[in-house]
């Protein structure tokens, strides 16, 4: 059997496995839930005037902070509490055929979330005569973003045996991962480094490539900012499955 | 009889512990090998290294001919394994963990379901295939794992401790089951019952400290049992090979293993 044949069998598993739990449920109203309160109470939509997707787009990367450490929290950390981690490795699979299926159906399963937000769009494109184009780009980053942190967490989730350690872990890593391209952070670090340190600092900030994109921005260094740290997370977890199946 | 198990010289340190110290180990087809030892004494270490799940620091495993290094994937499909306690994903129903099972060894839709209908009817767990795994007895858990093992018709099986935690029941129909399964198969299984060694076993392999220290049949077993022991006679056995107080057990062993 060849590759993308395993991936799917454990994409099915572990998507399927969001739908076992009420987590899918809870997950999904709660993220659609806040993203119409930033879209409308804290981004002030009314107040604005502008047919656009800015403020539920301004909002992902806070949802994303708590919500996808709930997605991946689960994807190791259980399969080590319970020892199915060691059917999973005598089985036909190689270590990355799990690292793979599993980050996709977590991040198919995210994507799906977003999906959902499409009476959104649809409401401003009714209320007005928004950039289509620049909208679809800001969902490509929600993606890309969301895809990112899910690799992060399911590095972090391949550590511990515990949830509840890889949902904290997740979120702080992410919550850096966001923060340092803010303006207090880079004020602070301007004082006393180099300005190229700086801009590699603020450059290596999903924050400032997010919303780049978020602005409609297609850049292909944002895609491929988004794709480098995605891979080389989902890398990493490979090699801390190998290294940590035993304990 | 093909050797479908041949493990070489296999060691495995944890940092500074070595569980498993220098094993060889070869199962031809129609065997079914006894892993015995007390508890720690590398069993499971031994099995893992078996399946795949943990590298050898040393030694080398073939399974029906196929390098387990060098050809990780296919050298998976030559064996079913149920891992220590039978793990298994909880939130999925029997029918669907085997479907799981089915389609990660490739089989495509009707051939999936056919072979989860087989495995099922040949565990008997028919009236138990929508329930979640979680709701099932440890029993019923068991056949499980087991069901998930001979899916794909193995020539090798390695169970790690099939009848732990079980009743004397179900412990005999779990062993009833292996009987069966085993056929043309090279089986290995582990326990710490040495009953169970009688019941089901054509070989015993006592390992104790990470290394070997008896090596034959069941029989062979028994007749080390001092002529004045009458009841829990394999006990006896056991004790004096795999307790350090009691001299020379390695020698023996040496030359048990020797004269296989």
């Amino acid at each position: 059997m060849n590759a993308p044949a395993r991936i799917r069998a454990i994409f099915r598993r572990e998507f399927g496995a969001y739908f076992a739990s009420p987590l899918a449920g809870i997950f999904l109203v709660i993220y659609l839930f806040m993203s119409g309160i930033f879209m409308f109470q804290l981004g002030g939509f009314y107040e604005r005037g502008q047919a656009d997707l800015r403020p539920f787009f301004q909002g992902q990367p806070w949802l994303d902070l708590f919500l996808v450490p709930a997605l991946s929290m689960r994807l190791w950390a259980e399969d080590r509490r319970t020892g199915t981690v060691e059917l999973l490795l005598t089985l036909p699979f190689s270590v990355w055929d799990l690292v793979l299926g599993k980050f996709l159906a977590a991040w198919a399963f995210a994507c799906v979330a977003l999906a959902l937000t499409a009476p959104l769009w649809i409401t401003v494109g009714w209320l007005g005569n928004p950039d289509h184009g620049a909208i679809f780009v800001g969902y490509v980053a929600c993606a890309l973003l969301a895809g990112c942190f899910l690799a992060v967490g399911a590095f972090l989730s391949a550590f511990t045996k515990n949830q509840v350690i890889a949902f904290v872990l997740c979120g702080v890593a992410s919550f850096l991962l966001l923060v340092t391209g803010f303006p207090v952070v880079l004020d602070f670090v301007s004082g006393w480094l180099p300005r190229v340190a700086v801009e590699a600092i603020s450059s290596m900030s999903a924050m400032t490539h997010f919303e780049s994109m978020m602005r409609g921005v297609l850049d292909a260094r944002d895609v491929l900012y988004f794709a480098s740290v995605t891979a080389a997370f989902l890398f990493l977890n490979g090699v801390v499955v190998e290294w940590k199946k035993a304990e | 009889m093909k050797d479908l198990i041949v493990a070489r010289g296999l060691r495995k340190s944890f940092g500074a512990f070595e569980a498993v110290r220098g094993i060889d180990l070869v199962v031809p087809a129609g065997q079914v090998l006894g892993f015995l030892g007390p508890n720690g004494a590398g069993k499971s270490t031994t099995m893992r290294m078996l399946t795949g799940f943990l590298e050898p620091t040393a030694g080398t495993v073939v399974l029906d001919g196929i390098a387990l290094a060098d050809e990780p994937i296919a050298a998976k499909r030559t064996f079913g394994y149920l891992p220590e306690g039978a793990p298994a994903y909880g939130d999925m129903r029997v029918e669907e963990f085997l479907l799981f099972v089915a389609r990660a060894r490739g089989y495509g839709r009707d051939e999936a379901h056919a072979r989860v209908d087989a495995a099922i009817a040949r565990l008997h767990l028919g009236p138990y295939r929508k329930q979640l795994v979680e709701t099932l007895s440890k029993g019923y858990k068991r056949r499980t794992g087991l069901a998930q093992a001979i899916l794909h018709d193995p020539p090798i099986l390695v169970l790690d401790e099939p009848t732990d935690g079980l009743d004397p029941n179900q412990k005999h129909e779990v062993r009833e089951l292996i009987r069966h399964l085993g056929g043309d198969r090279a089986v290995v299984l582990s326990t710490h019952i040495l009953e169970e060694v009688e019941a089901v076993c054509t070989r015993a392999v006592i390992i104790n400290e990470g290394r070997v220290v008896f090596d034959g049949t069941p029989r062979e077993l028994d007749a080390k049992v001092p002529a004045d022991v009458a009841r829990n006679r394999l006990d006896h056995v056991f004790r004096m090979l795999t307790t350090s107080d009691t001299s020379g057990s390695n020698t023996r062993a040496g030359a048990a293993g020797g004269a296989r």
